[in-house]
């Protein structure tokens, strides 16, 4: 239904050519808000790696615990570390002029970065990080050059020598059998505990519950739609009888 | 129920005024699908006031919480995000549906005499519209917001000796802060809809004086029957409330559509840039404005020569002035004996066409970056847009017309 919709969308609006990103490559991806076991990993990831520096401060814990499935005395134990209460926003304790000295820029609250960039943009700048001792944390980005951020997930999936190939896709050749970039990375500076795959449905996984974050009410907005557009369809029924009842008699 | 009735009408003319509007005003019997547009920008309007009225309940307009009463908006007040994705795209609908409208006042004649006064409130609310989502876009408080109001605010700087002052005057301070914001909150939500319902009140008041008119652009006051009715009218109601009925199911089809899959419509309902709170001190890559005011906006991006000593940003400013002031002019312009594009020559058709693909390019030219190429395109499509007024008189006395029917032709 959805996909359809958009396709008749696509063909009325002209000129979408309006995507930020600026001429960056990227891995596409698509995101499902209805896969709970994603998001779950995804939160878990979100509270473990980016929550120390980056806040959600637009969202609650409680709404995530709630749409989720996580029940709430097991969300406030393992994913809130700040003693905030469940109902309160997700906030972190970083002081922004702090954080400003430490990497040039308070790093960016999170709520609405999926929407800002773009889905696909988030899970290839997840992937995207190489070493670069040019750089004062020693690391770079593919799609966000020269960023202040350091490479937090470095455990997991280890540190690529060089720029990993990001929006190329895998290739076969064709004489000798060998695939090309089939990794994002092929050498890797330091060894991660995470195989580039795991890796991969990691970053997706992260990116997906970042972008239900952006846009919790998207799965019940979309429900709720089916059945709005059913009702109209078939109010234009009634309508059309009803007019063409009252119209038999104008020549 | 009836002694009620007769109670109050026999202190305020309520029977009268349905007649006068509804039940016995006479509307030709051939409108076609332009006809739905009039009546779907009031829904539209309903829309915005009621969905704006709750809006307000919960949004708070200062410069350090408006964004996140946003958000809260969107997340925590319920149906908060049906309220604000119903209000967003209806601003845009509000425009779709009223630049159709316009289109089919333009193919229709219906400008002319003796509905110059019913063109000019028309235009009148296009303006205020204008203002009206201008002002609206700066409330979320997004970096387009911000940026997007600096960048029309500071057009007013252009103008000679007074413009500095003037763009201060209309800030209330040095840049865009929250003094602006509270003062096109307070326009955005009181002043404005108050002038829009006027003047939507004085439209359809001038309208049901003079009647409709019609795809074949004929009087239908000069047929009359015994009763003294128009032969080729029917009363609007019940046959043109029940008929608009379906044009408001086929519009709630497309624009729930838009609410419920599509509420960004790909960034140009609600652009991108505007999920990022404002920031004075950060200029996003590309400022555009919304869809609806890219065609004028190309227009002043177009004008690149200085001119007697004046910026070319002056200039900018006066042609995009000039492109929404001379439709004013529009009823004196048309010179042709006839009304409907059904009866024009051959001159006029072609005029109107060019006229409608230089608005919708120069719409898209708007959105994008400039570049030399486009920059061109842009400047030849906005003397295109105003040859289509200033030849009106010669072309459409110039060009053979067909005969005009006695009667509507279905």
């Amino acid at each position: 239904m959805r996909k359809l919709i958009f396709g008749l969308f696509i063909a009325i609006l002209p000129a979408l050519g309006l995507a930020a990103g600026g001429g960056v490559s990227l891995d596409h991806i698509e995101t499902d808000h209805t896969d709970k076991a994603s998001l779950q990993r995804g939160v878990a990831l979100f509270t473990n790696y980016c929550m120390g520096c980056h806040s959600m401060e637009y969202a609650r814990y409680k709404r995530v615990s709630d749409d989720l499935d996580i029940p709430a005395e097991l969300y406030e134990e393992n994913l809130i570390f700040t003693g905030a209460k469940i109902g309160e926003l997700m906030k972190n304790s970083m002081s922004k002029d702090m954080a400003a000295d430490w990497f040039g820029a308070p790093p960016p609250d999170l709520t609405l970065e999926t929407r800002l960039r773009g889905e696909s943009w988030v899970y290839s700048y997840l992937r995207g990080f190489y070493k670069d001792d040019s750089r004062p944390l020693g690391v770079n980005n593919v799609v966000y050059a020269n960023v202040g951020m350091p490479h937090v997930m470095v455990g997991l999936q280890g540190l690529c020598a060089v720029e990993p190939k990001i929006g190329v896709d895998a290739s076969v050749e064709p004489l000798s059998g060998n695939i090309n970039n089939a990794d994002v990375c092929p050498e890797y500076a330091i060894e991660g505990s995470m195989s580039a795959v795991e890796f991969d449905q990691a970053m997706y996984d992260l990116t997906n519950f970042m972008s239900y974050m952006g846009d919790p009410v998207r799965v019940e907005r979309e429900r709720l739609g089916v059945f709005v557009l059913i009702f109209v369809a078939i109010f234009f029924v009634f309508a059309y009888l009803l007019n063409r009842e009252y119209w038999k008699d104008v020549h | 129920m009836n002694k009620l009735l007769n109670w109050v009408d026999e202190r305020l003319p309520v029977v009268d005024a349905w007649n006068k509007h509804v039940g016995k005003y006479y509307a030709p019997k051939n409108f076609n699908m332009w006809y739905f547009f009039g009546s779907l920008a009031m829904l539209v309007l309903v829309n915005q006031l009621i969905t704006g009225i709750w809006l307000t309940m919960s949004y708070n307009p200062s410069a350090e919480g408006a964004f996140a009463s946003v958000e809260y908006i969107m997340r925590d007040v319920e149906w908060g995000w049906l309220l604000r994705y119903l209000h967003s795209t209806g601003a845009s609908a509000f425009f779709i549906v009223v630049y159709l409208h316009m289109f089919r006042g333009l193919m229709y004649g219906s400008y002319q005499k003796p509905r110059e006064l019913i063109w000019i409130f028309g235009m009148l609310i296009y303006l205020m519209l204008m203002a009206e989502a201008f002002m609206g876009y700066l409330l979320p408080w997004g970096q387009m917001s911000y940026w997007g109001a600096q960048v029309i605010v500071n057009l007013f700087g252009a103008i000679p000796v007074i413009g500095e002052d003037l763009s201060l005057w209309i800030r209330g301070d040095y840049l865009i802060s929250g003094i602006t914001l509270n003062r096109f909150f307070a326009l955005h939500v009181v002043a404005l809809p108050i002038v829009l319902l006027g003047l939507v009140v004085l439209h359809i008041l001038a309208l049901h004086e003079v009647g409709s008119n019609n795809p074949d652009g004929i009087d239908i006051k000069k047929n009359k029957d015994e009763n003294g009715n128009p032969k080729d009218g029917i009363p609007f109601h019940p046959y043109y409330t029940v008929h608009d009925l379906l044009g408001v199911a086929v519009f709630f089809f497309i624009f729930f559509v838009v609410v419920f899959f599509f509420p960004e419509a790909g960034g140009l309902f609600i652009e991108k840039p505007n999920f990022e709170p404002a920031n004075a001190l950060k200029t996003p890559d590309h400022i555009a404005p919304v869809w609806y005011f890219t065609p004028f906006y190309a227009m002043l991006r177009a004008v690149t020569v200085d001119l007697f000593g004046l910026p070319a940003k002056f200039w900018g400013v006066v042609v995009m002035g000039g492109a929404i002031a001379i439709l004013f002019v529009l009823p004196w312009l048309d010179r042709s004996p006839v009304r409907s594009m059904r009866y024009k020559g051959w001159l006029s058709r072609i005029a109107l066409a060019i006229l409608v693909v230089s608005f919708v390019v120069l719409g898209y030219l708007g959105l994008v970056p400039a570049t030399e190429g486009r920059t061109t395109v842009a400047q030849i499509l906005t003397v295109l847009y105003f040859l289509y007024f200033i030849l009106m008189p010669f072309y459409t006395r110039m060009e053979k017309t067909k005969p005009v029917p006695e009667r509507v032709t279905g």
